[in-house]
C-alpha cells in the first residue's frame, strides 16, 4: 500500500500549486486525476487561449501556465496517479485516509485536498435510449484493443481529430463509417483529406446525420439509426465509437458525505476545510460567501489550507512563517545551494 | 426594458429582462433557470445549448468556428440550436424566444 502526508484529487492548476504550498511545509503529495494529462481544465479546454489575470503573467496560455507550475512542484517530487478516478475513501482507525482510484490503487493519507474542478473529465454520453446495456461491450468511447473490430462493421461518430483519426486508422482492419453532423470538420486538414482520399476509394464510408437510436440484444448491437435532415437511416453494425469529446462530471465525491452547495463543497476560508475534518476543498470545486471561480482565488486557498494540514500532520510542531526570498531552510527545500 | 422568452426543461415559459451587452447565457443564468453554462461563456462547453425560436434564427449573427465545432460534440440537435454564450443581447432581439436543450 501507498502511505503519504496528502493526497490531491484533481491535477488542475489549483492542485499544481497545492503541491508547492505543501511541499514548502514539507508535506509530500500524491496526486490523482482522471484524466492522462496533467492541467485540468487549462490544458483540456484551452491549452492555446490566452489568460490576462494570472498575477505578474501578462499574458499566458493554458499549457504554459501548467508547464510553469509542475516546474515549480519538481522540487517536492508529487507522485502522480493518471488516467484515474478517486472513487472511494475511508475513515481508518489510525486517523488515516484510505483513498480508492478506478485503478484499484489503495494510498493512505493523513489528508485529502479536494481540487476536482467541476468534476472529472469523462467522455460525453451520446443520449441513447438503453446506452448502458451497449458500453464497454459494442460501445467504446476509447479503443484499448483494435483487433476486436477486425472485419466488423465499425460506426464512428463525431467530426473532431480523434473520430477522423481513428477512421483511417481502423480503415484498414475493418469495414468503417463515419457519422457526423455536417460535412466540415474542426480537424487537422491533412486527417480531411486523408479521411476523404480513402473513402473515394472505398475504404471508408461517410455519413452525414445524428445518433438516434440502438438496436441489438445482450450488448450486442445489431443496427443503428441515424438522421439527417431529410431522412432517418437504419444499417447494419457490430460496433459504435462516439467520439464527442470530454465533459466534467462531479462523480464519486457526491457520495463522500461532505456538505454540499448545488454541488460545491462548502468549506470555512479561514483554511478551506470541508465538514469533514481533514478533508479540504480548494480551487472551483469549492464554495463560501464571495467565492470567485479564478485561478488566483484557488492559489490563495492552496496556500491557506497548507498551514491548517501541516497541523494535522505534526500536530506536535509549531509552524514558522518564513518568506522563500530568504529563509535558507525553504531554499534547501527547493533544491538551492 | 427589453425582454427574452425562455421555455425550460418542463415547458414553463419565463419572461427574463435582458439588458443589452450581456449574452443570451448570462441573462438566464442570472435569472436562475437551470442552465449549467459550465465553461463560463468560452464556447468549450456546450451546456448552454438553446433552440432558438424559428423566425428568430435568420436574425441572428452567423456561428464563429468555435460555435460550430462545439455544436458537433452536442447531442439533440435542431435547426435552431445555438450556444446562448455567443449571441451577445442587443435591443433587436427584444421577445426573442427560446428554449433550453435537453441536459
Ligand atoms: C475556456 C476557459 C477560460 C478560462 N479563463 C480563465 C481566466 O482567464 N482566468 C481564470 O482565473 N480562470 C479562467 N478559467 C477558469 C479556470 O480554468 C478554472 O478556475 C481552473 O481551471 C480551476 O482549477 P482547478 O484546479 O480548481 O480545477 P480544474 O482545472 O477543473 O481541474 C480539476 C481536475 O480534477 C480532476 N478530477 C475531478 N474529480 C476527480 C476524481 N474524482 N478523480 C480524479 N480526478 C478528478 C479533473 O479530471 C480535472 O483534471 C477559464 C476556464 C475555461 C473553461
Ligand atoms: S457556457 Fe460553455 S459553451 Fe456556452
Amino acid at each position: 500500500m501507498l502511505k503519504t502526508d496528502i493526497v490531491i484529487i484533481g491535477a488542475g492548476p489549483v492542485g499544481l500549486f497545492a503541491i508547492f504550498e505543501l511541499g514548502l511545509l514539507n508535506l509530500k503529495c500524491h496526486v490523482i486525476d482522471s484524466l492522462e494529462q496533467i492541467g485540468g481544465q487549462c490544458s483540456e479546454l484551452y491549452p492555446e487561449k490566452p489568460i490576462f489575470d494570472i498575477p505578474s503573467q501578462v499574458k499566458i496560455n493554458g499549457n504554459e501556465l501548467v508547464e510553469n507550475l509542475i516546474n515549480q512542484s519538481k522540487p517536492f517530487d508529487p507522485v502522480f496517479h493518471l488516467g484515474q478516478q478517486a472513487n472511494q475513501i475511508k475513515k481508518l482507525e489510525d486517523g488515516y485516509w484510505e483513498v480508492q482510484t478506478s485503478a484499484n490503487k489503495i494510498i493512505k493519507t493523513k489528508c485529502i485536498v479536494i481540487a476536482a474542478g467541476a468534476g472529472s473529465f469523462v467522455p460525453r454520453k451520446p443520449p441513447l435510449e438503453n446506452l448502458k446495456e451497449y458500453e464497454e461491450k459494442s460501445i467504446f468511447y476509447s479503443i484499448k484493443d483494435k483487433s476486436i473490430f477486425n472485419n466488423k462493421k465499425v460506426l464512428i461518430a463525431g467530426g473532431g481529430d480523434s473520430a477522423l483519426d481513428w477512421a483511417i486508422n481502423l480503415s484498414s482492419s475493418c469495414d468503417v463509417t463515419l457519422l457526423h453532423r455536417r460535412k466540415e470538420f474542426r480537424a487537422s486538414p491533412d486527417s480531411v483529406k486523408k479521411f476523404f482520399e480513402l473513402e473515394s476509394i472505398g475504404k471508408t464510408k461517410f455519413a452525414l446525420g445524428q445518433l438516434l437510436s440502438i438496436q441489438g440484444k445482450n450488448g450486442k448491437i445489431e443496427s443503428i439509426t441515424y438522421k439527417n435532415e431529410m431522412e432517418e437511416i437504419t444499417n447494419n453494425y457490430q460496433y459504435l465509437i462516439p467520439l464527442f469529446g470530454l465533459i466534467m462530471k462531479l462523480g464519486p465525491i457526491v457520495d463522500w458525505g461532505l456538505e454540499l452547495d448545488s454541488n460545491l463543497i462548502r468549506v470555512n476560508t479561514e483554511n478551506f476545510e470541508t465538514s469533514i475534518p481533514s478533508i479540504f476543498a480548494i480551487g472551483d470545486i469549492n464554495t463560501y460567501p464571495g467565492k470567485l471561480k479564478l485561478i488566483l482565488s484557488g492559489f490563495h486557498e492552496a496556500a491557506l489550507m497548507s498551514q491548517k494540514a501541516f497541523k494535522y500532520c505534526n500536530p506536535e510542531k509549531k509552524l514558522i512563517f518564513r518568506y522563500t526570498t530568504s529563509s535558507k531552510d525553504l531554499h534547501k527545500k527547493l533544491g538551492l545551494k | 426594458m427589453s425582454k427574452i422568452i425562455v421555455k425550460d426543461r418542463d415547458g414553463k415559459e419565463h419572461i427574463l429582462n435582458a439588458e443589452k451587452g450581456l449574452t443570451l447565457m448570462e441573462i438566464i443564468r442570472d435569472s436562475g433557470l437551470d442552465i449549467e453554462a459550465l465553461c463560463g461563456g468560452c464556447a468549450a462547453c456546450a451546456t448552454c445549448h438553446v433552440y432558438i425560436g424559428s423566425k428568430w434564427i435568420d436574425k441572428l449573427p452567423k456561428m464563429q468556428d468555435d460555435e460550430e465545432s462545439m455544436l458537433d460534440q452536442t447531442f439533440d440537435l435542431k435547426p435552431g440550436s445555438r450556444l446562448a454564450c455567443q449571441i451577445e443581447f442587443i435591443d433587436d432581439y427584444n421577445d426573442i424566444f427560446m428554449e433550453l436543450a435537453p441536459k
